[in-house]
């Protein structure tokens, strides 16, 4: 076996010590109709030969381009040193500080968690952490009901779609009720979420609404009046969710200043892979009078028999070991490397790198919304934004597997996520982090320009090329062949940085 | 408090000077943020520690020195299967092809990971005997969630609202219980037989019309398979209720015990124990959940699907209505999964067999040894793990499981699981795995042996254990009484960027 210890004079000493002639008679409680007849898996295979094949599927994924994506996981600059001290094996290969005598490492790195993430969101008490931004999420909106003793929470459709799905399902084994405020049509406030709907949705005297659940920046990248929502909330006796991106909080507004009682999140920003959705980091807080409600672990600062100052996991009759089938949640475990690795970032970055890395994807995303305009693809609506917008592009799903082929990828099919909102019909999401540099921008901008000239010139010739219309027309994702074709290998201009 | 001891340091707080720290990222243009209107800005920014890279690298350094972890030494944590974490899988995980892709990519850019993805699928619903698997939920307690929330889809698609009850063991983990209650389920525990086996009488009794499923967690927290399983689970169907398998315990069973075949309808599967991924401090890890034919319908989307020309994709928007929806933002925590589907790969059919056999080996190994040493209350073989008890060396000494664990950190060791199961009184979880060599295995025989010894002649040395550790035993009612989470008396820098 690849990484066993025992030689087959090691197993014989064994047997002989137990007692029993074989190994197939230490399984003998297991009846024999329920045997079973095997593992039908393929071949042990060497270290070089699994290298090899890991090597071979991790190149057929294309991370080369040029790349304009966020939409809840977003590209940055993550210092080598935050994955160099992650691979301390005392860290990644020990377990929940239950021994809390041999785990001061991981017990003090959870507090300093606790406390940095207590400074970005001005919050009191923040949970070890949850699974990501939307179970963190679902857990507030849960937290609402318990503390309130009241079923329905508002969930503004500026949330994430799939944090806003995630809450559904949780919300879906119990008797609570999830409804969701509309954004607003049209004018200077389109795409930011309806205080007057919600004002409306506060009016119904059966159903009091426990918590009212709010994203700032929201899901389209836009900045929402957060604390005209908290004072709405607050007047209905509801509380109030704020879902909150980290690197912004170095810059905007936090959940503590404009009165949110919960603030949840998604930390993968601060120095975590992107990894195709995880493992991310679930980031949950509260205000003091909430402690005794929240979900997940908490480690406090205490001392030891000495008086030397020491962590521990406490309040922990909030938990599922101890209180069973009354505990605040089933969660057991939390996501303790990657708040590790977060609390190594913000350590690396300090306050001037973090507000850099804020305001730098704020600069680029402004020149990247004037590349764009310029391109013929302008933003869907008119608010103010921190590094990412909605832009209406004609024909989008055509022209973003086309960029595709040439080495960019556009940002976020908006259909493709929110598939019923007709006003996000042809329109891309779009983000600018610090790494995206003004080349990328202008390589994006003209390429899109080309492409868009290059449609309304084939529509008015009223011909399309037959593999490019196959290539566009087929169902996105439908297989390796949508990026197939003469554009499709990596541009030099989409080098990974 | 004083911070003194030779081991223990500043927080990182305490650490921060102000100008100290930079060069990390490019400088933005002055007016970065002109365009956005003050009230949407923070008034002050964060107090962040500032401190240069070498000092941040000694922080973090000397605090891992703090942990004891499975690279450090052996850590018999039972129900955790604290096995060693191959360094291959930290190599696959960091790849670029993996660790950079976005989960929002189109699916023509992520052939590599959905193939992975699809692979690990076949593999773990072979492991497991089952028809189908996810691989959304993150954790093993996300994914008990999954599968009682299937359950629950699949009595309602029914018409069948009534069965309103969840059966649990008395010796199941804690999850088990919470899980059914945040899926809207009414727990009934139910005690276990004398031998440590499930109690099958008592679960015929209530057993009923009420009964949405019954959660097993086999081979069970005693460390024993049940072995009236076949009775059981006939009586689970023949009620109308489903088989809910807790496969915390699975290495034990690989290539043995398929629960899918033995009659299961859903389980968890911890990746972080079975399949090596690392336990990281507490997390992350992954539960995908198998499911049988009943429940096929009702799995998280989206699903990771193969097209008839080899491609891969994943399942659109509201294509499989009956689906309970998504569990987390995105496919799962796939960071984690490609360490797993390395395991199984470098393992292969034979290794994974013999996975259980060296982990269900060394466990009849230390409990034969131990057995003149502790009480073992379950005479029977076990599985890859098995409970002892200092209940009689309590009587004799007046010294407890706790004593005994904590004199085990002296010795240099990480202590057992204790206090677990719940039934079994002074109980240590002991749970060796596959990968501790057989002088390990003896050492700790020996530390035991010696502690027990201690236990008679200098019991004082046992009651103010550990000695040797960074820190001594916790003032844990203070920390509860006036919690102190997080640290308020930040000195990082509120002053604008310098240049």
């Amino acid at each position: 076996m690849a990484y066993g210890s025992h030689t087959t004079e090691d197993r014989a000493r064994m047997l002989r010590t137990i007692g029993v002639g074989s190994v197939d008679d230490l399984f003998a409680d297991i009846p024999a109709s329920l045997r079973s007849s095997g593992l039908d898996l393929p071949a042990p295979e060497s270290e070089a030969e699994l290298s090899t094949r890991l090597l071979r599927l991790a190149e057929r994924n294309r991370v080369d381009l040029i790349s304009f994506l966020g939409a809840g996981a977003y590209r940055h600059f993550t210092p080598p040193v935050v994955d160099q001290l992650l691979l301390r094996g005392e860290f990644y290969t020990a377990y929940t500080p239950y021994q809390p005598e041999i785990s001061q490492g991981t017990l003090q790195t959870i507090y300093e968690y606790q406390s940095l993430m207590a400074e970005l969101t001005g919050l009191d008490v923040v949970s070890a952490s949850h699974y990501d931004g939307a179970t963190a999420t679902a857990e507030a909106a849960l937290m609402t009901c318990r503390a309130t003793r009241r079923e329905r929470v508002l969930v503004s459709a500026g949330v994430h779609p799939h944090y806003r799905e995630t809450l559904r399902t949780y919300f879906g084994g119990t008797s609570l009720v999830a409804d969701e405020i509309p954004l607003v049509t049209d004018g200077p406030a389109a795409g930011t979420t309806d205080m007057i709907a919600l004002e409306r949705m506060f009016a119904d005297p059966e159903l009091p609404v426990a918590g009212v659940v709010v994203a700032n920046p929201s899901f389209l990248g836009l900045l929402e009046p957060m604390a005209e929502i908290g004072r709405l909330a607050h007047g209905a006796g509801a509380l109030f969710v704020s879902v909150v991106e980290p690197v912004s909080l170095a810059v905007l507004a936090t959940p503590g200043e404009y009165g949110a009682d919960i603030a949840a999140g998604d930390g993968q920003p601060l120095g975590i892979p992107l990894a195709y959705g995880g493992p991310y980091l679930g980031i949950l807080a509260c205000r003091e009078a909430l402690v005794r409600g929240i979900p997940g672990r908490l480690v406090g600062m205490t001392a030891d028999v000495d008086g030397r100052r020491a962590f521990v996991m406490t309040l922990r009759a909030r938990e599922q070991d101890i209180r069973r089938e009354k505990a605040s949640s089933n969660i057991c475990t939390n996501q303790a490397l990657c708040a590790l690795a977060a609390s190594i970032y913000l350590a690396a970055l300090g306050p001037h790198g973090l507000r850099d890395v804020a305001a730098l994807g704020a600069a680029r995303a402004a020149e990247l919304e004037t590349a764009l305009a310029a391109a013929g693809a302008p933003r869907l609506h008119s608010g103010p934004y921190l590094n990412e917008f909605a832009v209406r592009v004609p024909n989008a799903k055509a022209i973003h597997s086309r960029l595709i082929g040439r080495g960019i990828l556009a940002g976020l099919l908006l259909a493709r996520v929110l598939p019923d909102d007709p006003s996000l019909a042809d329109s891309l999401l779009v983000c600018a982090t610090e790494v995206t540099t003004p080349e990328d921008i202008g390589v994006f901008g003209a390429a899109l320009g080309e492409e868009l000239i290059g449609a309304a010139g084939r529509a008015g010739a009223g011909r399309v090329r037959a593999g490019r219309g196959r290539a566009a027309g087929r169902q996105h994702g439908s297989g390796p062949s949508d990026v197939a074709g003469p554009g499709s290998t990596a541009q030099p201009g989409g080098a990974a940085r | 408090m004083t911070v003194a001891g030779d081991r223990l340091g500043p927080t990182i707080f305490e650490r921060s000077r102000p100008g100290r720290g930079g060069g990390k990222v490019p400088h933005p243009p002055k007016d970065a943020l002109a365009r956005i209107p003050a009230g949407y800005l923070r008034a002050e920014g964060p107090r962040l520690p500032e401190v240069s890279e070498p000092e941040l690298t000694r922080h973090y350094v000397n605090l891992s020195q703090l942990n004891y972890a499975v690279d450090t030494g052996f850590y018999p944590l039972g129900s955790c299967t604290m096995k060693y974490n191959p360094k291959i899988d930290e190599w696959a995980a960091r790849l670029t092809g993996f660790a950079a892709l976005h989960p929002l990519v189109p699916d023509a850019l992520s052939q590599g990971t959905l193939q992975l993805l699809w692979e690990l699928e076949a593999a773990l619903a072979e492991i497991g005997g089952m028809k189908a698997v996810t691989l959304q939920p993150a954790a093993g307690a996300q994914g008990e969630l999954t599968g009682i929330l299937m359950v629950r889809a699949y009595h309602r698609s029914r018409g069948d609202a009534d069965r309103t009850e969840v059966l649990v063991p008395d010796s199941a983990h804690g999850t088990n219980p919470a899980t059914a209650s945040m899926a809207g389920f009414r727990t009934v525990s139910i005690p276990s037989a004398p031998d440590g086996g499930v109690d099958v009488e008592a679960f015929r009794s209530a057993l009923g019309p009420r009964t949405a499923a019954v959660m097993i967690t086999n081979p069970s927290t005693l460390g024993l398979f049940e072995a009236r399983l076949c009775e059981l689970l006939d009586a689970v169907h023949e009620a109308g209720a489903l088989a809910y398998m807790d496969g915390a315990n699975l290495n034990a069973i690989m290539g043995r015990f398929k629960p899918g075949e033995a009659g299961f309808d859903v389980m968890h599967i911890n990746v972080h124990k079975t399949f090596s991924t690392p336990h990281g401090g507490g997390g992350p890890g992954a539960g995908p959940v198998g499911v049988g034919e009943k429940l096929l319908p009702f799995l998280p989307s989206p699903r990771v699907l193969r097209s008839l020309d080899g491609s891969y994709r994943l399942e659109e928007p509201g294509e499989r209505p009956a689906s309970i929806g998504r569990v987390r933002a995105f496919v799962g925590n796939t960071g984690v999964l490609v360490r797993a589907y390395a395991y199984i790969r470098a393992h292969g059919a034979a290794g994974l067999c013999e996975v259980s056999e060296d982990a269900v080996l060394a466990a009849n190994y230390l409990k034969a040894r131990l057995s003149d040493v502790l009480d073992v209350p379950f005479s029977r073989p076990c599985m890859h793990e098995f409970v002892a008890s200092s209940a009689t060396l309590k009587l004799q000494t007046g010294i407890r499981t706790l004593d005994v664990a904590k004199r085990l950190i002296d010795y240099g060791f990480h202590p057992p699981t204790v206090y677990f199961p719940l039934t079994v009184e002074e109980a240590l979880l002991i749970e060796p795995t596959e990968t501790e060599s057989i002088e390990t295995l003896d050492a700790f025989v020996e530390a035991l042996r010696g502690i027990v010894a201690e236990a008679h002649t200098d019991p004082e040395i046992l009651q103010s254990a550990p000695h040797g550790s960074p820190v001594r035993r916790l003032d844990e009612t203070m920390a509860a009484r006036q919690p102190n989470l997080r640290w308020k008396a930040m000195t990082g820098s509120l002053a604008p960027c310098p240049d």
